[in-house]
């Protein structure tokens, strides 16, 4: 009985040291990150490398704000943003309303047809995409990049659906004995019911946005149009690029995601989970 | 009216925006795009009608077997060491004998909120053959360290070790996993005089199954399409051992203007991750659904 105990004890340190060791790799790029926006330029370049700036240079976070069309660009991210946040939770919740709240013949086999566009990638449908936002005029604006979020996302369409199916049915019954019809059932009844869900579609929506680089560098051969993804990209191509102030605009576009992650953890975990477990 | 006549009009018109945008942005693309793959075409003058020669052409293309090897490589031996660290990182946060793990986790975690071109940056810069964070460590240590991005041999793996460092979806999917196998479970192989080793392996693994195929899945098709890291940290270089299918793709399309080509390979990757696509259905919680 002591040994297991002892044993116990020397397993336990070892599979503590394993973590503390691997948790130092994985935290150890993101103050990288930190000290480099903080540094000079010689001292980002020096060998052996420099830890801790001698001196913080803040002045790196003033030039990113300045030098740099940032405030322009964010203000395109954050628009194309918003308008998709509204396409994708309008248009997603009405469409999976029809998948889950409805009995209908021949909605599961349409259905199968959303799940299967859900990992399809971008670069199958990206040329004729092309072409086809070409003919309408719309590349050089955002259009190609915000009217697809009103026709729902099939993952989104999932999501929510599995969400409404967990609604009992007697709520809907009950409003429909009061007159309510689809329509209002779905925004009256269903909708406020399903703010978790919702959550978790307009952080996913953001997140995809804040990220997507493919979209903007097809879509958006603008300058004034660009978002911060790819406007960060072309300072980065530039001859000389000044990496402190890329290294500084590193921080100020990971923060966000990071706030926004430790205030709303819990949909970020659904959202990922979601799917891959059998109930 | 029936009611049921009823329920096909109201069902057809709550998804009718998604019909619509099937039809117009995902249906009438794969389609068209398989034209366009019978054709020559440069995006300005109109489509001409060539037959399967841009097929037969990319399987004489040298750059086209080079980019599917490049591929192969990622899919092969990055999703494997992708699926074996995650996994073996969330094993041992489950470890019941821990207290606190949440810190852990969130650690191991924030690496995938690092937006993609901030991610490609950041490596560049880890990476680096002289400055680097990582070379400098492994000097320490007196082993000299490779001039990864820029090697012949060490440009893939770089991607992997990035891609394994972003990889935190799958250590929260597995967590998730190993927190459904009942405890009653490894409890009985203790009473019978097992080891962690035979927890792990008759308890954990094959339980756990469902759930390592969907990650190792979904992280081929990740893999399979993940364009912008070597867009934005190599270009495909050195010398084409970083151009991979969905980067090789991009520049037929929009750097060389063969719309036709570079369609030819879209709609080869669209049958791989419709196959895919179909395991996964078959395989995990999505199939049981519909």
């Amino acid at each position: 009985m002591e040994w297991i105990k002892k044993n116990d004890v020397i397993g336990k340190s070892i599979l503590y040291l394993i973590l503390i060791i691997l948790s130092a790799a994985y935290i150890v790029p993101f103050l990288w990150l930190l000290s480099g926006s903080l540094k000079t330029t010689q001292e980002l370049f020096a060998t052996p490398p420099v830890f801790i700036p001698k001196k913080l240079q803040w002045n790196n976070y003033v030039l990113a704000l300045t030098d740099f069309p940032f405030l322009l660009y964010l203000k395109n991210t954050l628009y194309i943003i918003i308008v998709n946040i509204l396409g994708s939770v309008i248009s997603s919740s009405l469409v999976a309303y029809g998948f889950s709240r409805i009995e209908w013949k021949g909605r599961d086999a349409i259905f199968l047809i959303v799940l299967m566009t859900m990992m399809l990638p971008f670069q199958v449908i990206m040329i004729p995409q092309f072409l086809l936002f070409q003919k309408f005029g719309w590349i050089g604006t955002f259009l190609p990049l915000m009217v697809p979020a009103f026709f729902g996302n099939a993952f989104y369409i999932f999501l929510l659906r599995q969400f409404f199916m967990g609604i009992p049915f007697e709520i809907s019954q009950s409003a429909k004995i009061d007159g309510a019809n689809e329509f209002q059932t779905f925004w009256h009844i269903i909708m406020p019911m399903a703010k978790p869900a919702l959550t978790t579609v307009v952080i996913f929506t953001f997140l995809f946005r804040w990220n997507d680089f493919i979209g903007p560098l097809i879509f958006l051969n603008d300058n004034n149009l660009y978002t911060l993804s790819i406007g960060v990209q072309q300072i980065m191509s530039a001859n000389d690029p000044r990496w402190t102030i890329l290294m500084a605009l590193g921080v100020v576009m990971t923060l966000p995601v990071l706030i926004l992650f430790f205030l709303l953890q819990k949909y970020f975990i659904q959202g990922i989970t979601f799917g891959a477990l059998k109930e | 009216m029936k009611q049921s006549k009823r329920d096909i009009i109201n069902g057809l018109l709550f998804i009718s925006p998604w019909i619509i945008g099937f039809l117009l942005f995902t249906l009438y693309p794969i389609l068209s795009s398989f034209y366009y793959s019978l054709t020559d075409y440069n995006a300005i003058s109109t489509p001409n009608f060539i037959g399967l020669q841009n097929y037969v052409q990319l399987f004489k293309d040298d750059l086209f077997y080079t980019s599917l090897y490049n591929t192969l490589y990622m899919i092969v031996i990055g999703v494997t060491l992708i699926i074996l660290t995650t996994l073996i990182i969330a094993i041992a946060l489950n470890d019941k004998r821990l207290k606190n793990v949440s810190f852990f986790r969130v650690i191991f975690f924030i690496p995938t909120l690092v937006p993609t071109v901030i991610l490609s940056i950041l490596w560049i810069w880890l990476l680096q053959p002289d400055s680097g964070l990582v070379n400098t460590v492994l000097n320490f240590f007196h082993i000299p360290g490779p001039g990864w991005f820029a090697s012949l041999t060490w440009s893939k793996p770089s991607f992997i070790l990035m891609f394994i460092w972003a990889g935190g979806n799958y250590i929260i999917i597995f967590l998730a996993g190993l927190q459904d196998i009942p405890e009653t479970l490894y409890e009985a192989v203790e009473i019978d005089g097992g080891t962690i080793w035979h927890k792990i392996w008759y308890i954990t693994i094959p339980l756990l199954k469902p759930v390592i195929l969907f990650n190792v899945i979904t992280a081929v098709l990740n893999i399979f399409q993940s364009f912008a890291e070597s867009f934005i940290i190599t270009q495909g270089g050195p010398n084409n051992t970083t151009n991979f299918y969905a980067l090789y793709l991009y520049q037929n399309a929009f750097l060389y203007h063969h719309m036709g080509y570079a369609s030819a390979m879209a709609w080869i990757m669209l049958i791989i991750t419709l196959g895919l696509t179909l395991l996964l259905l078959k395989t995990s919680n999505w199939g049981k659904v519909a």
